[in-house]
């Protein structure tokens, strides 16, 4: 089987083909959603949940920590951001940095108790933190409005400097989405193709190696759990923007297995793009197959249970099998040939 | 010099006491040997001094300093290296990642985003050198799961010695291998013992009493002797139990 540790020396740079297609797309989507008969918040929402999946995949994918409570902090960055544009201040970038910060708090201290375990114990206990945060969501109803969730959140001004920018329309709002995505998608890239990225990676493979060559394993599992959460909260701020609202379904066990079920689908064990083509997926699945019949879920799920049996890397490790039928193409040098003279 | 010491270490699982009582002391620069039936508590032992699991009673001192219930990862950063006897790999990647992650030079960039992994081309430099040593530098590049038996022992001993260490503790290196792979490895460690200090466990009693310059004998989580190989052979104990035929 292969892994997302399978490339030993990539070079890092993030100006790839897969990097030049994914941002091509983004930045055409405004114009042909609607001619190929989609539309605008579409895009939207796939852009959020691409950014929400990317970051989850860190944590579930590179450091193999498999969390199945991570719609938690995707509506903790949504109620963060609804409660400081009502509360606090109407400002888009205030709204946002709260959303990242209260997701990230909250993985801190969710990340101190789970990060001394794997496997099926931490996936139980951010089952159970996740659910905790989801029944505070539906109870504090002072806070949150309960099961109603936080309504008419505004979306504020984008301030730039002397700039300021109504995104209030929804392909306005689009393109202030697909910024954020770039720039976290980069950030991303950065942080597994750097040092930090293989270290996760061997966390993965092996904890008790890692642990006697000197790293320590606690800090690292944490750090991630806290940088993944933080991603989810930005994630979840954009999202309250989307939806105008912030509500406990946001939160649920139901939003957790989801994501889950995207990077797997999509191939987040393998690569780095495998949470991006499970989330592009799920929505072709929702709204193509959702067209055309009520049960598309039922669909959706029998082609994840064919997905997990027949090729469990999903779509990603699929891709990588059928490239690596074709003759080979000429192809960047890894390994030995990257540094000549040393093999 | 006396490098490593562990004095009166006790170690029970619930109502079973592992070790009852272990006192060890290594000198710098010699291979220290520990052997003893199945079962006797050798690995427990190790596990306990490389801080796998805290000891319930006793102190352990390196170069002087109190290291007693530190975590691994404390004490790898010291220079206390070690294999393990169920093997322990990155299996996922190649074998010259194996032995990167373990430089105590990439360790120190763990925490570093801004720059590449392989940017630096001196690690790999290294981890080509310590790969050499072990006779595994023209695979460096394959993938570990994919080596055989014997060269994953080899790599096992490659990502000890890539810690840079002080001391080095190899936990039955040759178990599990045929005789000619065994053969290999014991003049792999033959030659370590000019550049490393090294405790070892090892069944094969042959190898063991040619190559450590001390050996402890632990039997019923207790050391019943230590004394050198020769001094080992007129023991009266040593001969009348079990391994007294091969010694």
């Amino acid at each position: 089987m292969i892994s997302l540790s399978d490339i030993p020396a990539r070079g890092g740079s993030p100006f790839t083909r897969s990097m030049g297609l994914f941002v091509l797309l983004l930045l055409t989507a405004p114009f042909w959603l609607e001619p190929i008969g989609l539309y605008q918040y579409l895009g939207m929402e796939i852009a959020i949940w691409i950014l929400f999946a990317l970051g989850f995949n860190l944590l579930f994918g590179y450091a193999g920590l498999h969390s199945f409570g991570h719609g938690a902090y995707l509506g903790i960055g949504a109620y963060a951001f609804g409660l400081f544009q009502q509360n606090v201040t109407l400002n888009l970038w205030g709204g946002l940095l709260a959303a990242i910060a209260a997701a990230t708090l909250a993985g801190a201290i969710v990340g101190a108790f789970v990060s001394h375990r794997r496997g099926i114990y931490f996936a139980l206990m951010t089952i159970a933190f996740g659910q905790v945060f989801w029944f505070a969501a539906i109870k504090l109803h002072s806070v949150t409005g309960g099961e109603d969730g936080l309504l008419g959140i505004p979306r504020p001004n984008l301030v730039v400097g002397p700039l300021k920018l109504d995104i209030s329309d929804n392909r306005t709002l689009y393109w202030f989405v697909t910024i954020v995505l770039l720039v976290a998608v980069l950030a991303l890239w950065r942080l597994v193709n750097a040092p930090f990225g293989r270290v996760l990676q061997a966390i993965r493979q092996n904890e008790t190696r890692a642990r006697f060559v000197g790293y320590n394993v606690w800090l690292i599992k944490w750090l991630t759990f806290v940088v993944s959460a933080g991603f989810a909260g930005l994630a979840g701020g954009l999202f309250a923007m989307a939806q105008e609202s912030a509500y406990p379904d946001v939160m649920s066990l139901h939003q957790s297995g989801l994501i889950v079920m995207m990077v797997l689908v999509g191939g987040g064990l393998v690569s780095f793009w495998g949470p991006v083509f499970g989330v592009l997926l799920y929505f072709i699945a929702r709204d193509i197959i959702g067209g055309l019949t009520e049960t598309w879920l039922l669909w959706f799920g029998l082609m994840f249970v064919i997905m997990v049996m027949v090729r469990p890397e999903g779509l990603a490790g699929l891709f990588h099998v059928l490239r690596t039928c074709l003759p080979p193409g000429p192809r960047k040098a890894v390994g030995p040939a990257a540094h000549p003279g040393r093999a | 010099m006396t490098l490593f010491k562990a004095r009166n270490i006790q170690k029970r699982f619930g109502a079973r006491v592992v070790l009852e009582n272990i006192s060890l002391s290594v000198e710098e620069g010699t291979v220290h040997g520990i052997m003893g039936p199945n079962g006797a508590g050798k690995t427990t032992c190790f596990h306990v001094l490389t801080g796998f699991y805290p000891p319930d009673d006793g102190r352990i001192t390196f170069e002087g300093h109190d290291i007693t219930g530190r975590k691994p990862h404390q004490i790898a950063r010291l220079g206390i290296s070690r294999s393990f006897q169920i093997m322990n790999l990155f299996d996922d990647t190649v074998v010259i990642e194996n032995v990167i992650l373990a430089l105590p030079d990439f360790r120190a960039l763990s925490f570093n985003v801004t720059r590449n992994v392989f940017d630096d081309i001196t690690l790999v430099d290294r981890a080509l050198e310590v790969l050499d040593r072990v006779g595994l530098a023209d695979r460096a590049w394959q993938k570990a799961a994919s080596l055989s038996y014997g060269n994953r022992r080899a790599l096992e001993i490659a990502v000890a010695l890539a810690a840079d260490p002080r001391i080095v503790f190899l936990d039955e290196p040759t178990s599990g291998l045929g005789a000619e792979a065994t053969l290999r490895l014991m003049e792999l460690i033959r030659n370590l013992r000019e550049a490393y200090t090294i405790v070892i466990i090892e069944h094969d009693m042959r190898f063991l009493f040619e190559l450590a310059d001390t050996i402890s004998v632990i039997h019923w989580g207790q050391v019943i002797a230590e004394d050198t190989p020769a001094a080992l052979r007129a023991n009266k104990w040593v001969a009348r139990s079990a391994l007294g035929d091969v010694a």
